[in-house]
This record gives C-alpha cells, structure tokens and sequence, in this order.
C-alpha cells in the first residue's frame, strides 16, 4: 500500500454538504477558495498573521489559512457568504455598509467574521487584556471601544478604517442587546480634551 | 425608446453615500484578481533568489518537472525576450524588476529566478521551494549612510536641487538656529491583497485579470515588454484591495503573461506575503539633514534641506524628502537637495505620500525644534512664515488654507490651554504631551479619457478606467457624473477598472479623482448638449466620449495643493519607553469633498499611516544576508486595531475658482506632517526630541538616558 496523499472528506460549510476529494496538503482556506469557489474568504497573507481568512469553525472564529481542510472535516463552518439570511444582512455586516467599516473591502469578510465570533466571546463573558475585571463572576466586561480595539486586534487593515470599524461594531452589539453598556463615544465627534 | 424630458436639479455632490459596491464587500461577493474562476487554470509560484548579488550558474529544472502536476519550469533560459526600451506613463522608464528571466543576472536578494507552473497551488509550491538553483555568489553592498561616498543628487520626479540666496551668511545672522539629522527607515506597503494576476489567450486577444492602480497603465507596459498592440490587451480589475502605490507592472503579472503564452492555457501568479518584500517596491530609509535659521520673531531667514535615499542598482527611484519645503515655507536663503546612492537592494518606489511623508516628518520636527528655540508657539511659528507664492516657483497659489486649518484644528484639539514647557504632565505613570505640524500635498490632473452612454430606459452609464483601490472612486465619480448629468445617483451606473474603456489616469499622486471627474464631466457636458427635451432615444442609447488632455494642458499653471493641520496627544511610560497615541485630530483644506462619508476614511486612513510610521514600521534589512529580518506581518508591525485610539478629521471650505471640478484629492495628505505631530507631542511629553522613526521604546530609553 503506497502513502495516500489526499482524502475524500466533506465539508459542511454555511449549512450545506460539499463531499470532495483534497490533497492533504490543501488547507481549509484553498479548499474553500479553489475548490467550492467561496472566495468571500481572503487570502492576506497564508501564515495567520492577518486575519484576513478569518471564518467560524463551530462558532468559533478560526483563521482558515492555518488548518488543513481534512481536520475540518464535520465541522461547522460559516464563512461571510453564510452570514446574511435570506437578503437580510447580518447586524454588522449592514453596521460595516452604513457606518464604512472599510476601504478596499479586502480584509473585510474576515473583520466581519471576527466581530461576530468575538460578540459571542464577549456574550459568554470571556475577558481580554482589556478586561478590568477578568473574575468569571463579574460576567462580561462593558463593550467599550478599547475592548473591541482589543479583540478586534487579529483583524488588519492596512486603509486603517480602524475608526469605522470600532463604531460599526459597536453599533452591531448595540443592535444586538440594547441594554448594552456599549461605550459608543467614537461616533460622538467631540475632539476638545 | 424613451424621451427625455427636464428633471429637477439634485446635488448629490457633498452628502454621504455609502459605496455603491458595498453590500458586494461586506457579504464577500466582490470578486478581487485572484477570486476570479477560470477552467483549466495553471497556478504559477514563483522562485525568488537567495543571494543578494549573483549570477545564476544553473537551475535544476528536469527533477521537478518530474514532480506530479508540474507543468512548466520558466526561467532566463526560455523564457519570451521582453523590449526594456521605452518610456510608459508620464514618461517614466520601465523598472527592470518587471523584466524577468532575462539573463543570468542578481541584482537583489529576493530577484525572481523561475516560475514553476503546476495543475493545483499544492503542487506549485512544493516544486518551486524543490527547485535547486546554483548560483555564483558576487560581493554585495546593502549597508546604508547618510554619508556614503556614491550618493549623487538626482531629479526623480521633480528636480533633485533648488537654490536661492547665501545660506551660510543668513544662517550666521540668525537669532536661532536648528541644524539636525533625522532618519526613517525602510517601510513597505502592504497592501491587505496581495498582488495577483491571471492571464490567457483569447481568441488572439491577451485578458489579464489584475489587481492594479491603472488597467490601462497595465496595458501599456505589458503591449510594450511584450511587443504587442495595445489593442490587443485587456486588463480588467474590478476591485483592488489595496494599492498605496505598489500596484502598477510588476513581475508576477510578466511571468503570468509568459507561462500563458507557453502553456496556451490561464496562469495565475499571485505574490505571497513575504515575496512583497521583495517584488512590491518599499519607501526607500531616509537620511535628512534640516537646517532653519531665524530671527528672534521667528522668521525663516535659512532653510536648508538634504534627503538621502536609496535605490537599487537596476532602477534609480529617488523618494524626493527634500521636495516638501519646496512649496511649504520660505526662506531669504533656501536650498534642497534629494541625493540617492545605489546598492543591492530591491527598487524602492511610489508609496502614500512619496517624498512628503518622510520629509515632512523631518521639516516639521525641525520647526517645532526651531519654536522651541524662538520660545514661540509651534502654531504661530508656522503662520508667522506662510508664504503668498511658491517659495521655489514663484507662482500663485490656487487656494491656501492652511491657516483656516489650523485655527479650527487649535479650537477643536484645545490647543489654546496647551502648557508649551515639555514633561511636565502625568497621568499615572504616563507622561503627556501633544503636538502638532503642517501638512500639504500637491494636487494634480492628468488626460483621461471617458464614455457616458444615456441608456434607452432613462438611466446612464459611465465607462472609465478608474480604480478603485479603496478610495472609494467608483461612488464618488458615480455622485459627479449623477450632478453633472442633472440626475439622481441611482440612475447612474459607473463601470471602471477595464482597459476596453480608454486610456485614463491611474489612481495615484492623489490625482485620480480629480482627473476622472474631469473627464466625466466634460462627457456629461455634451451629453445634455444631445439631450434636449424631446430627444429620442434608441435601444442602443447614446454614447459621447470625452479626452481631457487639451483642457489639461490648459490649465493654469498655479501652485495647487492641499493642505492640513495634524493635532496629537501622547502618554508615554518612562520605565518602558512606550509610546500611545490618546487622540488625533486633523483639519484639512483639499478642495471640494465629494463623499463625506468616503473622504472622512481617506484622511484618517492616511493619519494612522503616520501613527504606523511613528511608532512601528521597520524593515531591517541584514547586511550579511541582503535581506529583510522577519519578511512578514509578524514582523513587521503596521498598526493594528489597538494601535489606533480616537482619530477624527475634518475639513473647512477650499473653494478653487479656476478649476472645473474643484477636487483636490485626498489619498495622500492624511499621512503627511503625521508621524511629526506624534514625534512633537513625545518631545512635549518628555522633553527628549525623537528624530529617528520609528520611536521604538529602545530609542525612548536611550533617549531619556542621555538627557539624564
């Protein structure tokens, strides 16, 4: 028996079935770009550094750049081409569109992607280096600029619409709870110190 | 059919417009070069040298076209010869580095040495990094000084030296005198994209699929490397995801062409993130000397500016620092000088802001230095030496608003209640300061060329080959076209990136919008001339065509420019010498905004350019290996989400009388004077000036032990 250098796997991806065979090298962000043409996943820089490719693997946000499309293999996955239902744009893609959470739109699926899976993050109260208070008791910090600047951090953007970007996914969290202690003083314009 | 008939006249022109492209963006369905599917593609890698200086003695070729899927082995042995003699846009020569495969030659550590073409990206890159290159190594020289015995001045893109008046007699009268050296590094663009391109022939015809600034500025270079009719090139780039000059003709798209050619079937080449090191041109380090002599009342009787910069020995690319002061301020004597020096490395290129961007970083750090020395606020220090004609030119300036900038950015900042003695404010163990400079940039047209068809069913269409590289372009020529035509937005479609639409400028030098807009607009012009009331329109519309050139070239000369006061507030910990930016402010004058929604994202894109450029960007390039240290993002650093605190900009009224669209641009000025306000706010903060970028905690330790 020779060495097999590719599977036949199946992926589930934005709710669908794809059975293909992959060379084992192929990882999860080829597999999705070259193979079922979903190329809403970007491509920044194929070394986890950008967070351009980032997707949700089980709910969790992944860069598809650093996994092999065989260990994907069962798992669900939601790119940006499965974030808005039927022709409703998902909370932050449509804060992304009014707000201008970008420039040249490349890095922008995997921002989106990001925000979201880093919305859940924070709902089931997983602290960042932001956090004052990081006891599990004190239960999710308030969603203020520096914690999403924080958690966003994964995400470049070299046009750095860094600004848009903080306020359209505060205004998405807003949108989401609006009890939210969300500090939306980046959309307040106010500049004197 | 319809006919037209008067509709009521709407300004679309200044109101916020999300970009009409934007649902394609945010839901991943706008197709950037390398999403682009085609049947059959080959993927090409290319094998990029590992010595600086050499000549390739033999490349392995026949194991690897063993390996599975292996389609081709390109390299200067068979490859197509390519025609290096000719001058493309704006009369600037080809950079060699496009040329590859040509001979045996390595001029540069990273220099393309074969393209390996295979059925799956798998394969590709496992059988170039297999590919085994014999090379005779040569000596190679990448070491870098302000001092280097070759350096020579060179004119670039504007004249290398200017000079005026006696500068070591106004120097030796002055009451205050700066005289210092400031250094930036190396820096890269990094685009979020990286560059890609698909090529293939059809039917005769070359299509490349490209990520570029100009699909027309693509075709020209390729029909000219490749001895080709013009008119038989078709570059398409519908969305770029990124550019700040690095965009244009460069290798991959060449190889990309050659393995088409070879194999007859689509190749696709596209750059990995550490091969744009080396293939996507950088900024060259800077090494500036300033010299300002004053009065005691502050006004400038010596500016001297000197900017050393590097290049590679193929392509002389000057980045032209010392060009700033050629429009900013006056002098009784006045001197710049741009030298370069050739050494081993990659050609450096355009990248936002060229020139001004790091000469402004020196310039206005040695004006705050020469405040400090007069005891007069920075502010006024500025205002005290506006000048009313081109310092160097002697022309006229078409609006100069810097002062209008400045008085709303001081109100806003708070600037007023400012404390000019330097650390003598905490915050914890934070020490604050803020500070402020000046910025400009030129602002330029150039011959375009554009098409609006006034379709049957009412709407119009407007063909031109814009880019759109984030700028958002594509929405505001869609708000020009819609007020010039006398119509609403949405009945306005506005196709660009496809060289079939003409030849037109490419987005760069702040310069694209204006020139589109003016091309746009004299197309729209005559196309209400045809659509008087009662005009019946066939099936196939009715399409004009507009050129600009003759009424570019009739322009009056002017000094054009916009300009911009940059505000900022920084902690910085003494114990750790790290630097944070609190806040950022910046008040332009760039002629008339089209998209407010849009322009807000350019200025502040381009000042968190300047926090990057202060605080992280380096490319340190080793002297015994010739190449960068750590060629990726972790590395080197660009500024990321936490990086970047609350960063506003605005602007005030800049009207321009003699111009027919009245924009200025708005890409590059952003950046400019940046990284200067931050330097400036960290003296404020410590009182240890910070004259070298990036100011790196090492240097803000270092800094502190020597003032001790």
């Amino acid at each position: 028996m020779g060495l097999s250098t590719s599977s036949v796997i199946t992926l589930h991806v934005n709710g669908e079935k794809h059975t293909l065979p992959v060379d084992h090298r192929t990882t999860l962000l080829d597999a999705l770009r070259e193979r079922l043409d979903l190329t809403g996943t970007k491509k920044g820089c194929d070394q986890g550094q950008c967070g351009a490719c980032t997707v949700l693997v089980d709910g969790r946000r992944t860069v598809a750049c650093l996994q092999f499309a065989v260990a994907a293999e069962g798992r669900e996955i939601t790119t940006i081409e499965g974030m808005a239902t039927g022709g409703r744009l998902h909370p932050v893609q449509q804060a992304f569109l009014d707000l201008d959470g970008y420039q040249c739109g490349y890095c922008t699926p995997g921002q989106i992607c990001s925000a979201i899976g880093m919305l859940a993050e924070h709902a089931a109260g997983w602290p960042s280096a932001a956090s004052e208070d990081v006891r599990p008791a004190a239960g999710p910090a308030p969603l203020t600029p520096e914690e999403i600047r924080e958690r966003m951090s994964g995400n470049l953007c070299r046009c750095s619409a860094y600004p848009s970007i903080v306020e359209a996914v505060a205004r998405a969290a807003d949108a989401d709870d609006a009890s939210s202690a969300a500090d939306t003083s980046a959309q307040s314009g106010e500049a004197a110190a | 059919m319809t006919t037209t008939a008067q509709k009521t006249a709407v300004r679309a022109v200044g109101t916020a417009h999300v970009r009409v492209e934007g649902r394609d963006k945010v839901t991943g369905a706008a197709r950037y070069a390398g999403d682009v599917p085609f049947t059959g593609l080959g993927y090409g890698w290319l094998v990029l040298s590992t010595v600086a200086r050499g000549r390739i003695r033999d490349i392995a070729s026949a194991p690897v076209l063993e390996m599975p899927g292996v389609l081709a082995v390109l390299d200067h042995r068979g490859a197509p010869r390519l025609n290096t003699d000719y001058a493309g846009l704006m009369g600037i020569r080809p950079d060699p580095t496009c040329a590859v495969f040509q001979n045996d030659t390595v001029p540069h550590l990273g220099w393309p040495v074969a393209l390996v073409v295979a059925e799956t990206p798998e394969q590709a890159r496992e059988a170039a990094e297999a590919l085994v290159v014999d090379y005779e190594v040569l000596p190679h020289d990448i070491e870098f000084h302000g001092d280097h015995p070759d350096s020579y001045p060179a004119d670039g893109h504007m004249p290398g030296v200017t000079d005026k008046g006696d500068l070591e007699a106004e120097l030796a009268a002055s009451a205050a005198v700066v005289d210092e050296e400031y250094t930036t590094p190396e820096e890269h663009h990094h685009p979020m994209e990286p560059h890609a391109a698909t090529a293939r022939w059809e039917d005769g015809r070359l299509e490349v699929v490209d990520s570029n600034q100009g699909a027309t500025w693509v075709v020209g270079e390729l029909a000219n490397l490749f001895s080709l009719d013009p008119a038989s090139v078709r570059v398409r780039s519908e969305h770029v995801g990124g550019g700040f000059g690095s965009k244009g003709v460069r290798a991959h798209q060449v190889a990309a062409v050659m393995a088409a050619t070879i194999l007859d079937r689509p190749v696709r080449v596209a750059l990995t993130r550490p091969q744009m090191f080396a293939l996507a041109g950088h900024r060259s380090p800077t090494v500036q000397r300033v010299r300002l002599g004053a009065d005691a009342d502050g006004r400038l009787r010596a500016l001297d500016h000197r900017s050393v910069s590097r290049t590679g020995t193929i392509y002389e690319f000057v980045e032209s620092s010392a060009g700033v002061a050629r429009t900013m301020y006056d002098a009784d004597a006045h001197h710049t000088e741009n030298r370069v020096v050739r050494l081993d490395v990659p050609s450096p290129t355009f990248m936002r802001a060229p020139g001004e961007a790091p000469g402004s970083f020196a310039l206005e750090t040695a004006l705050d230095e020469l405040a400090e020395k007069c005891g007069i606020d920075p502010i006024e220090l500025r205002l005290r030496n506006e000048p009313d004609k081109g310092p160097v030119s002697g022309l006229p300036f078409a609006g100069r608003n810097l002062r209008a900038c400045f008085e709303e950015g001081a109100g806003r900042f708070g600037w007023g209640r400012r404390d000019p003695r330097p650390r003598v404010r905490r915050d914890g163990r934070w020490l604050l300061g803020t500070g402020t400079a000046a910025a400009s940039f030129q602002a330029g047209a150039a011959p375009s060329t554009a098409a609006i068809t006034a379709e049957a069913d009412g709407r119009f269409t407007v063909r031109i080959s814009a880019a759109d590289i984030g700028t958002g372009a594509r929405t505001a020529l869609t708000l020009v076209a819609a007020d010039a035509l006398d119509a609403a937005p949405d009945q306005v479609t506005v196709r660009i990136g496809d060289s079939d639409f003409g030849p037109a400028m490419i987005a760069g030098g702040s310069m694209g919008t204006r020139s589109w807009s003016l091309a746009i607009t004299a197309a729209a012009t005559t196309l209400r001339e045809h659509l008087v009331p009662g005009t019946v329109i066939p099936a196939e519309g009715i399409t004009v065509r507009s050129d600009t050139t003759a009424q570019i070239a009739a322009l009056t000369n002017m000094e054009r420019h916009s300009y911009g006061a940059q505000f900022a507030e920084v902690a910085v910990d003494p114990a750790t010498g790290e630097v944070r930016v609190r806040r950022m402010l910046g008040v332009f004058a760039a002629g008339r905004i089209v998209n407010p929604l849009t322009a807000r994202g350019q200025f502040t894109g381009g000042m968190i350019w300047g926090i990057s450029m202060a605080l992280h960007e380096e490319a340190v390039r080793d002297p015994a290996f010739g190449g960068p240290v750590g060629a990726d993002l972790a590395n080197y650093h660009v500024a990321t989400h936490a990086d970047v605190p609350r960063v506003e900009a605005d602007w005030v009224d800049d009207t321009d009388p003699d111009d027919p669209v009245g924009i200025k641009g708005i890409g590059e000025v952003g950046i400019v004077g940046a990284a200067a306000a931050v330097a400036n706010a960290v003296w404020h903060a410590t009182g240890v000036r910070q004259r070298h970028l990036p100011i790196r905690p090492d240097r803000v330790l270092t800094a502190a032990g020597d003032d001790a």
